[in-house]
């Protein structure tokens, strides 16, 4: 692929404005709350559009299309069973005690309810986490520009060789985030957020828009696939007879309830784009009124993904314009087979070839955008990138400065000092997502592992807030060992289980294998569904035999010693109650439309 | 903050849908044999620059 210089002048345009928004907000960071907290000053809509876009990474722009290509629409769930639930109940339930509480962190709202063990913990897993993933996010970014060949042609005019792409790729990226980070703080990752939430719909519309007509739009699309892929609910009363090989009731308690509501409620990355609303009202609203556009994302994610596979196989591409990736092998519409390093096709147990479903978008853009709006496509893509890395960075160096460096390092320096710090921490957390993404080239099975050890640290979580804000009885201790016993149970079921077809090691089965589950995806959303419970049970029963704290110390920390603030004189639509309910009403229709 | 995010944003798309329409006016129009005969360019151009005015206006308004 070479661009033109009009979609090298998009990018750049792109370039300079994400910059020049560092630039032009750095002269309001003047204290530690304006760097890490935007200092708690931004409308509902700026908090809303980045609390979506702040997820809105790589994992989801590329990895959704992927599995909307492989599941077809069924996808969705992660969406409409998923995200939108849990977007609303923390809305309404969760931010009064985040907020409320004044914790300039989740992992400091866990000191104030509960004590420091529990912070540390979550603290130092959650730093570790997001630095990694940034690097993960970084290191998926570079592969694709290179298997994309977007810098090609530069490099060759510059004289380098065209191996470059790779370091290029990370280090411009790596640059461009830090500086508007270092500049702006979390104000200037929210505006870059909001940004890039308007170039993702204005880059992705027009594609899904082509890919309709191509296809005779929804209609014709259903024609073209089995109705399983057009259908969200489809055979899921069985795991074996819909394509994601989960149950109903797997689905909704693993996806629906442990696991999104264990990210969208207590994941910071996210919350803190709440934290950061201008009142108590705002913050509330922040995550129902992100839920109205993360709704119909599908739309913009998983829909190029089914019209990718929908397609016929082109041969040549038309009049030699940028042409589309590995198309030669056997693939299937304009998803290619994989194929390793010395060109032979990847085939699975079957002998059938792999296909490379990771490709549907770029192969999308690739396919039918003309120079110009290309340039726009690559930046909306690129753009997903950066801001799921700076989303990483942002969650870590607040954790970094207030809950670890302020809490166990140095405890009372002066706010310019802590300014100091979240500056050097967002230096620091970047050249360690750098190092991982070069990790990640060379040992990939380490990246997968820790990916899975996150996977068990996180999965209890939810329980712990849930009992924690709900029951005031919930004392320290029950919450840290129930964390605890939640991580263990989560690595013991999936030491003991195995997805069909797969070997012990990494998937699983690594003890014994007890059970055979019919995809990873059950496996992953039982694993969450055992350490959720472990959890809640033995905090319970550790709760109930160790001492509770005073109820003079828990007030605004807990449901029931909380005054509910009073939203009667407000019109419905700034009511969270109102605007909830209107979420889970559209939720439930799109649920039976695309039943 | 002292900034009001709809006046960069507003900017931005203004600027990208002037480039795109320009584009599509001036430039070569055999390359939307690939965007099945539409020409994206002008159309998405235009819909960015009105989206963006609109963005610029409504910063500008509470300014005031």
């Amino acid at each position: 692929m070479t661009l033109a210089p009009i979609d090298w002048l998009i990018m750049l345009l792109y370039f300079a404005f994400v910059l020049g928004i560092g630039f032009a907000l750095n002269r309001y960071v003047k204290t530690s709350s304006d760097f890490f907290l935007a200092g708690r000053s931004l409308p509902a809509w700026i908090c809303g559009l980045a609390f979506i876009s702040a997820n809105l990474g790589a994992q989801e722009v590329i990895g959704m299309a992927a599995s909307g290509a492989k599941y077809g629409i069924a996808t969705s769930h992660f969406y409409w069973i998923g995200a939108i639930p849990a977007m609303v109940f923390v809305g309404l339930f969760m931010m009064p005690f985040y907020y409320g509480s004044r914790a300039r962190s989740v992992p400091e709202y866990l000191r104030l309810r509960f004590d420091e063990k529990t912070r540390g913990f979550n603290a130092i897993s959650f730093a570790v986490m997001t630095v990694f993933s940034s690097g993960i996010s970084m290191y998926a970014m570079a592969k694709l520009i290179q298997v994309m060949h977007m810098f090609d042609g530069m490099l060759a005019k510059f004289g380098l060789p065209i191996s470059w792409s790779f370091h290029v790729s990370i280090f411009a990226s790596a640059v461009i985030v830090l500086l508007y980070i270092l500049l702006g703080g979390l104000t200037s990752a929210i505006y870059n957020e909001v940004l890039q939430f308007f170039l993702i719909v204005a880059g992705f519309f027009p594609l899904v828009m082509l890919g309709l007509k191509n296809v005779g739009g929804w209609s014709g699309l259903k024609q073209q696939l089995p109705s399983a892929f057009t259908h969200s609910w489809q055979g899921l009363s069985n795991a074996h007879t819909n394509p994601l090989g989960v149950e109903a009731f797997g689905l909704v308690m693993g996806l629906g309830f442990v696991l999104s509501f264990g990210y969208w409620c207590t994941d910071f990355l996210v919350v803190q784009r709440a934290m950061a609303a201008d009142s108590m009202l705002a913050a509330r609203r922040t995550p129902l009124i992100a839920a109205l556009p993360k709704m119909v994302f599908p739309v913009l994610v998983i829909l190029p993904g089914l019209i990718a596979i929908a397609l016929p196989t082109p041969t040549i591409e038309p009049n030699g314009g940028a042409s589309t990736i590995h198309m030669a092998g056997p693939g299937k519409g304009l998803i290619p087979a994989k194929v390793d390093e010395s060109g032979a096709l990847k085939l699975d147990a079957d002998g059938k070839p792999v296909l490379d479903y990771d490709l549907a978008i770029p192969n999308m853009l690739l396919h039918y955008f003309p120079t110009g709006i290309l340039g726009l496509g690559l930046t909306a893509l690129l753009a997903s990138f950066m801001s799921g890395m700076a989303g990483n960075v942002t969650a870590f160096n607040t954790v970094w400065t207030y809950d670890i460096y302020q809490s166990y390092i140095r405890k009372d320096a002066s706010d310019a000092h802590y300014l100091w710090m979240g500056r050097m921490a967002t230096v620091f957390g970047i050249l360690i997502s750098i190092a991982a993404a070069y990790a990640a080239t060379r040992f990939n099975n380490i990246m997968d592992f820790l990916q899975l050890v996150f996977a068990f640290v996180n999965a209890p979580l939810f329980a712990t807030f849930l009992l924690g804000m709900f029951w005031k009885r919930t004392s320290g201790h029950g919450a840290f060992f129930g964390l605890l016993s939640g991580t263990t149970a989560a690595a013991l079921h999936h030491g003991l289980t195995m997805p069909a077809g797969a070997v012990p090691g990494i998937k699983g089965g690594w003890i014994a294998n007890l059970h055979t589950y019919p995809s990873e995806m059950a496996q992953n959303f039982w694993t969450a569904i055992w350490a959720w419970s472990a959890c809640f049970v033995i905090t319970i029963l550790i709760s109930l035999a160790t001492k509770p704290r005073k109820e003079e110390e828990l007030k605004g920390l807990v449901y029931s010693l909380t005054e509910r603030p009073s939203e009667g004189h407000l019109p419905f639509y700034k009511r969270p109650l109102a605007l909830g309910l209107l979420v889970l009403a559209l939720a439930v229709a799109l649920n039976l439309i695309f039943w | 903050m002292g900034l009001d995010i709809r006046l960069p944003i507003g900017a931005f798309f203004a600027l990208i849908g002037l480039v795109l329409t320009g584009y599509g006016l001036l430039g070569n129009k055999a390359i939307y044999q690939q965007s099945l005969g539409v020409n994206v360019n002008l159309g998405w151009g235009i819909v960015l620059l009105i989206f963006g005015l609109i963005m610029v206006v409504a910063g500008r308004r509470t300014a005031k």
